[in-house]
């Protein structure tokens, strides 16, 4: 190693100090500001990508990624049967259509049966529900999970990602992506 | 009233660490004379600790539903072992086993030291003290394992499945006695550094205290990686997990530090480094459990997420780190250090392998933090995994390997070039076997290739220093430093092994179909339900063949009730080729039940490697302790 | 005997511990049958990150959507597409996150370059331990 108290010495000993220093800076950083673990979409800005699922109920129509480019904003909700939080969406979506927002559905690995008592017991907003059984969909989406909903311009293109349920208090702000899309 | 005196013991473990602090410090100041009462007081430290912890084991093993601990992670159902140990599978009792293995380390460090001088001795045992003090605060103040609960619950929540193992009773007190055992190298370096002198006589001091912490490391991180493989279903061994990483580190940094520590001790040199590798391996330690239970990195193995803790660990963590790396910056210039050494000879040897080993800890610290480190600087998440570690440690760990050959043969101070004459054959054997890879292996990677190379190649190499000298007249440290590199060899070749080797098959199978998996025939004959003393299961039934006889697995899925969960129970068999490891899964609508089967040829060197090192060490460890009984019985 | 046909049946039952109503998609726990699509398949799914769980591959993990983003490579490697191409367009979707390889983007740079200055730096710290072979 150097000799005793050279320059090259001396900023070799300060080393250890200065990254101890940054790296315990950096976990302090962390500790106050912990990890946002919700995965989001890096497709927001973008064309939705082509999918084309079959009807997730008989008598529902199916859904294809060009369907979501209509000229007007629309959501696209990922929703499930299995899914507990889902119910809880279930009125506000509702209250978002009443309000002339059109909504279409993608039903993540379910069974026709289920889908339709879903739909039965908390109400179908949707114009049309696609079914995904094997996350196909949801993964060209760049979706993580259920219950998840886009915004989508008239062009068909994703302006904003809703992760998790939307909750009474978010609906301005879902209105208001949606005022944004025109 | 059990757990109230085990509190009280660690109040008064806390307070004696104070007092002994004090003590220390006037002692070494020249104030006072306290060599005496210092000790005393670290011993008597020590076993309060070891009462508190005694206590706590008791109220878990008469499941006292009174205190909160007990009500939160045990079960009246459990079986006793598991109560026992359940004790340590949670974060305020590992956090106690922790203090414990500290004040015991310092109460060992107390009694057993003779050979240094009384101002560096008690310079450590202060260090130690301060040690202590700020994780009996952390215990007392922030994780207190005896906080009662009134009422007491009527049942306790259970302890998780996964934990409900042997390698709970084995895996987490090896591990502490591994990594607080560095705590006494820590504080001998800083008492050194404080108020004494870093020569041989440290150096011989510290040996057998880093050697044995560094056997129970050996030992832990290679239970905890079998216990993985078995528990986990997955196959396999190693994950480059944090947490795993986080075990990893002060391992690295302990072999580097061992080393070293022969350097010093027979040569008397390479003092900063070594005093430097002392305080980096225990500041490995307390940044490993900082890792581990404050929760800032995401991992299969995390077993406590807290941030309110993980804070106050980063302040105590600050203050020693910085303290230590502050206190050697300063004291560093005044260690003289000796002559430059010959470029092939055994310290030349041990420098490149600590440079080797150094690198290595560098890498797996800086891509363990790098996601974080990323994050904070640019906003934008990454992963790094093992792709990254594979690819940057391994071919790291083939040069150390080739050092390993090398150095054993090499003589102190000595130009040692004739002497690599005796590597011809070794050099012979994993030249051969490489070409041998590439046509029988062409389709497995390059590391793979080059670990079975050199595995062939080191297994005879280490055992050369033995050949030519009488077995009873060489010294115990010579057997210990040819077995643990013998085991080091023999780990390499079962990790190459089952990276070319493995052969897997995942397949749906209906009751009395045959699948094959490498040379076994597997035939699933049907599944029965079973049920164990808190779990039902679903077990399936596997009759293997490769030849002559039948081997019969059983591999279950498990449901338990208390928390309820669901795990997969692996039936392995072991011969002396290999394993095969079976799991069984889910059945579908057809009544076609998932299998999983692997047949991983000599995947067990890995562990019985790493078991053989950890018995090297002892045989090291046994050879210093008999040498320095002899010298106490002679005076 | 009815003991034995209960309890199997009570276990059996106990599996409504999965999360969705269907069960794991048709590649998720098969092989595909060429070996050598099938090793390219499994290298590709050790080094993708599992969205659902903590800190886990694809290949090691049970949760459903790791058995649909397998089913998905091994579809995809079946076809014919390189395992880089399914690499990047499922890091087009999640970012570099989803990755356990690090990529070649310049954020990564110091990491690749880590092991190369710490053996450069630390050689030439040592290089001043060892005499010069006088000639």
């Amino acid at each position: 190693m150097a000799e005793a108290d050279g320059p090259v010495s001396r900023a070799l000993r300060l080393l250890p100090i200065i990254l101890t220093v940054w790296i315990l800076g950096t976990f302090a950083w962390r500790l106050i500001q912990p990890d946002d673990p919700t995965i989001r979409s890096q497709l927001v800005n973008r064309e939705v990508p082509a999918f084309d699922l079959p009807a997730a109920v008989p008598g529902a129509t199916g859904l294809k990624s060009a369907d979501l480019a209509t000229g007007r904003p629309r959501l696209l909700n990922l929703f499930a049967s299995w899914c507990v939080p889902c119910v809880a969406e279930a009125p506000v979506l509702a209250e978002i259509h009443r309000r002339g927002v059109e909504i279409d559905g993608i039903a993540i690995r379910d069974t026709p049966g289920a889908v339709g008592a879903f739909l039965g017991r908390h109400g179908n907003p949707y114009s049309r529900i696609g079914s995904d059984p094997t996350s196909r969909a949801q993964l060209a989406l760049g979706s993580a999970g259920v219950p998840e909903t886009f915004v989508i311009d008239g062009k068909g293109v994703m302006r904003l990602q809703h992760v998790g349920p939307i909750y009474e208090s978010d609906i301005p702000a879902i209105l208001e992506a949606l005022e944004k899309a025109r | 009233m059990i757990a109230e005196a085990g509190l009280a013991a660690l109040w008064l473990a806390a307070a004696l660490s104070l007092l002994g602090l004090f003590l220390s410090i006037a002692h070494v100041r020249g104030t006072l004379e306290a060599d005496k009462a210092v000790r005393a007081l670290a011993i008597v430290q020590g076993l309060l600790c070891l009462f508190a912890f005694a206590m706590l084991l008791l109220v878990f093993a008469r499941t006292d539903l009174s205190v909160a601990l007990v009500a939160e992670n045990s079960h009246s159902a459990k079986p006793l072992i598991y109560k026992v140990a359940g004790a340590w599978g949670n974060h305020e009792g590992s956090m106690l086993l922790w203090v414990t293995v500290l004040g015991l380390s310092g109460a060992a460090l107390a009694a057993l030291s003779h050979r240094l001088p009384s101002r560096t001795l008690i310079a450590a045992l202060g260090a130690q003290a301060a040690l202590a003090l700020g994780f009996h605060a952390f215990l007392l103040f922030a994780s207190n394992p005896f906080a009662r609960l009134n009422p007491p619950a009527p049942e306790g929540r259970g302890l998780n499945p996964l934990l409900q193992d042997p390698g709970l009773a084995f895996h987490p007190p090896t591990l502490y006695l591994g990594y607080v055992g560095l705590s006494v190298a820590f504080s001998l370096a800083v008492g050194a550094l404080l108020g004494g002198e870093v020569n041989r006589q440290l150096a011989r001091a510290m040996r057998p205290w880093v050697l044995g912490a560094w056997i129970f490391l050996t030992l832990g991180i290679t239970a905890g990686s079998y216990w993985a493989y078995y528990e986990l279903g997955w196959g396999g061994w190693w994950f480059w997990d944090p947490v795993e990483n986080a075990s990893l580190m002060p391992w690295l940094a302990a072999t580097a530090l061992l080393h070293s520590v022969a350097v010093l001790a027979a040569r008397n040199a390479l003092k900063a480094w070594t005093m430097m590798l002392a305080v980096i391996a225990f500041s490995m330690s307390m940044i490993g459990t900082f890792l581990v239970r404050s929760g800032i990195l995401t991992s299969v193995h995390a077993f406590a997420v807290d941030p309110l803790r993980g804070s106050f660990i980063l302040g105590l963590l600050a203050v020693y780190v910085t303290a230590a790396f502050l206190l050697f910056a300063v004291r560093a210039p005044t260690l003289r250090e000796g002559a430059p050494f010959e470029p092939v000879s055994r310290e030349a040897a041990i420098v490149a392998n600590n440079l080797l080993l150094t690198v290595i800890l560098g890498v797996v610290f800086i891509g363990t933090l790098y996601p974080l480190l990323a994050e904070a600087t640019t906003g934008e998440k990454l992963s790094v995994g093992a792709p990254y570690f594979n690819a940057v440690a391994g071919p790291l760990a083939i040069l150390l390997g080739i050092l390993l050959a090398v150095g054993p043969l090499l003589s102190w101070r000595r130009e040692g070039r004739p002497v690599l004459r005796r590597l011809a054959l070794p050099g012979l054997f994993a030249a051969t076997a490489l070409a041998i890879t590439f046509f029988a292996i062409p389709q497995s990677g390059l590391l793979p290739k080059f670990g079975l190379a050199l595995a062939a190649g080191l297994i005879p190499a280490t055992i050369i220093p033995l050949i030519g000298r009488n077995p009873l007249r060489t010294p115990l440290a010579t057997w210990g430093m040819a077995i643990a590199h013998l085991g080091a060899a023999v780990a390499v070749a079962g990790m190459a092994a089952d990276s070319a080797f493995t052969t897997e098959k995942l397949t749906a199978a209906k009751p009395g179909e045959t699948v094959e998996v490498g040379p076994w025939l597997v035939e699933f004959t049907g599944v029965t339900p079973a049920v164990g003393p808190n779990w039902t299961a679903v077990e399936a039934e596997l009759r293997a063949t490769r030849g002559s006889g039948v081997h019969v697995l059983k591999p279950q899925t498990r449901f338990f009730t208390n928390p309820p969960t669901e795990t997969n129970e692996a039936a392995i068999d072991t011969l002396l080729s290999g394993q095969l490891y079976t799991v069984v899964g889910r059945s579908d609508a057809e009544g076609r039940w998932q299998l999983r089967l692997w047949w991983k040829p000599l995947v067990t060197l890995i562990w019985f490697g790493g078991g053989l090192i950890g018995l090297g060490g002892l045989l090291a460890l046994a050879g210093h302790a008999r040498r320095a009984w002899r010298r106490r019985m002679a005076q | 005997m009815r003991a034995m046909a209960f309890a199997l049946a009570l276990v059996l039952a106990a599996p409504a511990l999965a999360d969705s109503n269907l069960p794991p998609a048709y590649w998720a726990y098969r092989q595909l049958p060429d070996p050598k699509q099938e090793e390219k398949a499994q290298a590709l799914m050790e080094e993708l990150r599992c969205l659902v769980c903590q800190g886990q591959s694809i290949a090691d993990s049970d949760a459903d959507l790791a058995g649909d983003m397998r089913d998905l490579v091994r579809r995809r490697i079946a076809a014919g597409e390189k395992p880089e191409a399914i690499r990047a367009w499922l890091i087009e979707r999640y970012g570099d996150w989803i990755s356990y390889r690090p990529t070649a983007e310049p954020i990564n740079w110091p990491l690749w370059a880590a092991p190369v200055i710490l053996l450069i730096f630390g050689g030439a710290m040592v290089a001043g331990r060892i005499r010069r072979k006088r000639s």
